[in-house]
């Protein structure tokens, strides 16, 4: 969806701010939320694509004015709803109201350094022949799901060259969904900055990791325009 | 629910200390997370991974020729070689490492969320998760620089990495001169997390810590 959280070339947010001895956590509940997030995920109810689904479907003024925990555990709270683990009546007075799923077992503390160690590789077997080969040119379609998608609107229309082929990967659009993992080839597409924001960028290349069907064959450089 | 109305920043944080805690709350009632597995992943995260972990992979690069063309060619089997590091798992599960040179400079982002490499550079800082960076990064990468301190000579390109699915990217930063009498773990010692980020150059030698 184009929704708040694709960034890429927006403006008046301000200067990035560093911070000196930036602490990992900046508030206790920061560290909570962290890992209620990670430890509900353990459960396996959701993959990683509806995750970032739920938090990007915030409401925009929502997305944008919040602290990125604050995103979380709001994106949290609509995954548990939305899996059956929790009703909006638990959320509320924060505690358990309806008795818990019968076949969900919490992750113990001394299976966690395994899981995390696993973590989750998105690689898969291809099921057909890359379509496209390192040096090919292509076009970024000119796509508007109302879905998750992970192909930036700053490249949409665009015309990179693939520089890198990373094997076929979980295809985030149809996993956000439920609707599988239907694994795609993934390209690296190195754009020139010309070509993204003509004279006002100061990027000399943006590389994006794009799966097969965000991209379609360039036109020819000698075709008319 | 906690009503929308904007609060001050400290009021903001209360309300989410509550939030969150009835959520800690709700799902330990239920048995669907243990709150020793909350302490055990906090842990993991606060205190055991993080920059130092990526600094050792990038000083092994510099020391070793053999190392770095191996890191350069395939970064995931480069860092999760149990002889070498060892650094595999979450957010780290497919690793491409990109060189920084005189003639191009890289720089990591996630325009779309936070995506970040964890085995080896831990969680990332605010400002990496921040709108300011994740906007400006792919279009203004030289005045995000410059919000850094740091400006590059004009003839040094630079390649911004928009980490849009799961491979993820950590930046070879370029060995500081005056270092070739210094050990692993010396030259370790000035690789900074930005400079793997690409917001930062590798401390030089005998330089106080930088940013």
């Amino acid at each position: 969806m184009n929704g708040p959280h694709d960034l890429g070339g927006a403006m008046g947010f301000g200067p990035v701010q560093p911070e000196r001895d930036e602490p990992v956590f900046h508030e206790a509940w920061e560290r909570r939320a962290f890992a209620v997030t990670l430890a509900a995920g353990f459960l396996g109810r959701w993959n990683i694509d509806m995750a970032r689904s739920a938090r990007e479907s915030l409401p925009p003024a929502r997305y944008l004015g919040s602290s990125y925990y604050e995103i979380w555990a709001l994106g949290l709270e609509r995954l548990l709803q939305a899996r059956g683990l929790a009703s909006a009546a638990e959320i509320q007075a924060g505690r358990a109201i309806d008795p818990p799923l019968p076949d969900v077992r919490a992750v113990p503390a001394q299976a966690v350094a395994g899981v995390l160690a696993r973590g989750g590789p998105t690689l898969r077997a291809a099921a057909a022949p890359a379509r496209w080969q390192t040096g090919d040119r292509v076009r970024a379609r000119n796509i508007h799901p109302v879905g998750h998608v992970r192909l930036p609107r700053y490249v949409r229309g665009h015309v990179g060259v693939i520089t890198a082929i990373h094997g076929a990967h979980v295809f985030p659009d149809s996993n956000a969904l439920g609707q599988g993992e239907q694994p795609q080839w993934l390209y690296t597409v190195m754009f020139s900055g010309r070509e993204l924001w003509g004279p006002d960028g100061t990027a000399d290349s943006v590389c994006v990791d794009c799966w097969e069907s965000y991209l379609e064959a360039a036109p020819s450089e000698n075709a008319p325009a | 629910m906690a009503d929308k109305t904007p609060h001050a920043h400290g009021a903001a944080l209360s309300e989410m200390d509550i939030r969150v805690r009835a959520l800690e709350t709700l799902l330990t009632e239920k048995g669907y997370i243990d709150p020793a597995a909350l302490d055990a992943i906090i842990e993991t995260y606060e205190h055991r991974i993080g920059p130092h972990l990526g600094a050792r992979v990038v000083a092994r690069a510099w020391a070793d020729p053999a190392y770095r063309e191996w890191l350069l060619r395939d970064a995931t089997a480069a860092v999760a070689e149990p002889a070498d590091f060892g650094f595999v798992g979450r957010q780290g599960e497919h690793l491409v490492a990109v060189e920084n040179t005189p003639e191009q400079h890289n720089l990591v982002v996630c325009t779309l969320c936070s995506c970040y490499p964890w085995p080896v550079l831990g969680l990332p800082p605010a400002w990496y998760k921040s709108a300011p960076y994740r906007s400006r990064a792919v279009i203004d990468p030289r005045g995000v620089l410059a919000d850094f301190g740091l400006t590059l000579p004009a003839r040094t390109r630079i390649r911004v990495w928009d980490s849009t699915a799961e491979i993820r990217y950590l930046v070879l930063p370029m060995r500081p001169p005056g270092t070739a009498h210094l050990g692993e773990a010396e030259l370790a010692a000035l690789v900074t997390r930005d400079s793997m980020i690409g917001t930062g150059l590798a401390r030089a030698p005998g330089a106080g810590v930088a940013a």
